[in-house]
């Protein structure tokens, strides 16, 4: 349970208290034969109790902010709290870089109340962007791919700024874990969306050389290939037309290690009339599991190979056979 | 092929077990609404919707209606669009939609459509396309999709669209198998399928599932028992899912079950819940297994329940009080 500072003191149970003295309490009612029976602990069950005597009084004082606090501690995911609690700081004009600080503690420990965040830093400006920033980093030191904290991060600097470290950023987490999927995404928003860096035509050719560096140290990765077909984007000749490519294709088949996203380039390749070298198709052959495939048309040949190396999605690679263009 | 262990399934649902320090059980408290859908319609799957008495339960959702036309996550909590579609769906199950305010509730729906088309999930304005799915599966339920821009709604959807085919939360977010459910759902209900580039998305999908038979969520990460909810419905949605192994999933999730107390895990040998109870169970549905009932991919319900799929004629209908529409 998320506790902070309060663990260290016993609690004292809330009938006990006298500044609650005049409360009369409110317990939940589930219904008389509830479908999903939850159970819930004494302490717990207190703590809501006097929350829901206040809520319902629509009582906006200091003793509630607090009530609130203890209650977001026992169960952070209780949405009727938060918004409670928000009601009662514009209520009593709460300073809320304050408020920012408990929530980074809260957000820490249950890290999708977003929400949250976002109306207290939209009140706050763009002076928190670094400290948004930071924030996330911190949960990404823990969690790499948590889904919300990197919705959160886009938010922060499409509506606050702080784009200048961002490219670097995903050089880092790429530098921890290269299958990390969320970077090469958030490494695609900077290059596409940063106003500093001036778009994705004039990043491209530095970002195929990331990407083809990515593939050959570990070329079973699905994301730079995704990212590399990305950066092409509308412009597939371009894609097919640029030498490294193909010759990234040759170097994985050659080195005969994990070559299933290899193979899928080439049938791209071919698929965009790519005329194949010798070398390349002797590659693709040498890589093939016994007995051989025999199909004397060479995209049909790697949809061949394919679905014996792949044979969880031989359905799929069987139909991409029924596909390939006529060839030139 | 491993047994589906269908009465530990339903004792499991019936009589979730009573740990008083129960931590999972206490978090619950706020979404039960959820809870509530999850398990109802794990059981009409399993064709033991009667084992629970429909009154009590309508009657208890009725009272976690807020006046403003949205349900809130149980009785008193504040009103969001996440457990306003759970509600609906529950009173859909029991064929009960008729003791609604349709109005009321789909006022509150319509209220959280945002100038650019997308959704809030409520007042406090967060947006994702989760939303945008609960709205348009909720008001197409209602038969009042008319109540919102869905011309805009879809643009919206569309804007989200990524590279590699898939969906996120918000435009430039990474994708994400429940995110592309959400918007590949919507889509489906509103007749605008042809937005989705299927071949592309139909990769993505299948490339989701790893050696073990499961399927993951993004690149990288491990299978969870969810996706073969939303990676398996997605594909059937854009008539994909013969590319993924059937077989092995089936077994995937079948390894996931609790075979002494019942129940399924998010993957083989972890702690049950009912949220993986329903996925794994909806899965299997999807996939045909046999003594199912079948269930409908995009409304998440049974295709015996009555009110669900607003037929395309309708949709067509709908379109014209909007001017251009984007055909089917």
């Amino acid at each position: 349970m998320n506790r902070g500072v309060e663990e260290e003191r016993a609690r004292i149970p809330m009938s006990q208290r006298p500044e609650w003295a005049d409360i009369r309490p409110v317990p939940q009612y589930d219904g008389p034969n509830p479908v999903v029976p939850i159970a819930y602990t004494d302490e717990f069950s207190e703590t809501m109790d006097y929350f829901r005597a206040v809520y319902l009084a629509d009582e906006r004082s200091p003793r509630a902010l607090q009530l609130t606090k203890e209650a977001i501690f026992l169960n952070s995911g209780n949405y009727t709290v938060w918004q409670f609690r928000r009601l009662i700081l514009d209520a009593l004009n709460v300073d809320l870089h304050e408020e920012l600080h408990f929530v980074d503690q809260i957000t820490k420990d249950n890290s999708k109340n977003y929400q949250i965040w976002r109306w207290v830093a939209e009140k706050l400006g763009t002076q928190i962007a670094s400290k948004e920033l930071e924030f996330t980093r911190e949960i990404f030191s823990q969690d790499a791919k948590n889904y919300h904290a990197w919705s959160h991060r886009q938010w922060v600097l499409q509506a606050l700024g702080g784009w200048e470290n961002e490219l670097a950023y995903c050089d880092e987490l790429l530098e921890d874990d290269i299958f990390n999927n969320s970077a090469w995404n958030q490494r695609y928003f900077v290059v596409t969306r940063s106003p500093l860096l001036g778009g994705l035509e004039v990043m491209r050719d530095s970002e195929v050389a990331f990407a083809i560096k990515a593939i050959l140290a570990k070329p079973e990765n699905e994301s730079p290939w995704r990212y590399l077909h990305g950066l092409y984007k509308n412009d597939v000749n371009s894609l097919v037309n640029d030498p490294r490519v193909a010759s990234v294709c040759l170097d994985v088949l050659l080195d005969k290690r994990d070559c299933v996203h290899a193979l899928n380039m080439v049938l791209d390749l071919l698929s965009h009339h790519h005329q194949p070298s010798n070398e390349l198709k002797d590659a693709v052959d040498a890589v093939s599991p016994d007995p051989k495939p025999s199909d004397s048309n060479f995209a049909e040949r790697v949809c061949s190979i394919l679905q014996l190396v792949d044979p969880i999605r031989a359905s799929y690679w069987r139909w991409r056979k029924t596909s390939i263009p006529a060839q030139d | 092929m491993a047994e589906l262990m269908t009465e530990k399934h339903v004792k499991y649902i019936l009589s979730v077990e009573k740990k008083k320090d129960d931590f999972e059980s206490v978090v619950m408290e706020h979404l039960r609404v959820n809870g509530a859908y999850w398990g109802l319609t794990t059981l009409d799957i399993l064709g033991k919707l009667d084992a629970v008495d429909q009154d009590e339960v309508v009657s208890w959702i009725m009272q976690c209606q807020h006046e403003s036309g949205g349900f809130g996550g149980n009785i008193g909590h504040d009103p969001h669009i996440l457990y306003t579609l759970s509600a609906i769906q529950v009173l859909a199950l029991f064929d009960k939609i008729d003791v609604l305010d349709v109005e009321n509730v789909a006022n509150y729906i319509a209220s959280l459509q945002n100038e650019d088309g997308s959704f809030s999930g409520d007042m406090w304005g967060e947006i994702d396309t989760r939303f945008s799915y609960i709205a348009i599966c909720s008001l197409a339920l209602l038969h009042r999709l008319d109540k919102i821009n869905v011309e805009r709604a879809v643009k919206y959807i569309v804007s989200c669209k990524n590279l590699d085919g898939g969906f996120g939360c918000t435009p430039g977010a990474e994708s994400h198998a429940g995110q592309i459910f959400c918007c590949v759902g919507a889509l489906a209900i509103t007749g605008s399928l042809h937005h989705v580039d299927k071949d592309l998305l139909g990769w993505w999908l299948c490339e989701r599932q790893v050696k073990s038979g499961g399927l993951n969520g993004r690149p990288e990460k491990l299978p969870d028992v969810c996706y073969s909810w939303w990676v398996l419905s997605s594909l059937i949605m854009i008539d994909r899912v013969h590319w993924i192994d059937k077989g092995k999933l089936v077994n995937f999730i079948l390894d996931c079950q609790d075979k002494e107390n019942g129940g399924i895990s998010d993957r083989p040998d972890d702690a049950v819940d009912v949220f993986h109870t329903y996925f794994g169970v909806a899965g299997l549905s999807l996939l045909e297994f046999p003594g199912l009932k079948a269930i409908d991919p995009a409304y998440a319900l049974p295709v015996d329940v009555g009110y669900k799929k607003v037929e395309l004629n309708q949709i067509l209908t709908l379109s014209n009080g909007h001017g251009k529409f984007c055909g089917t």
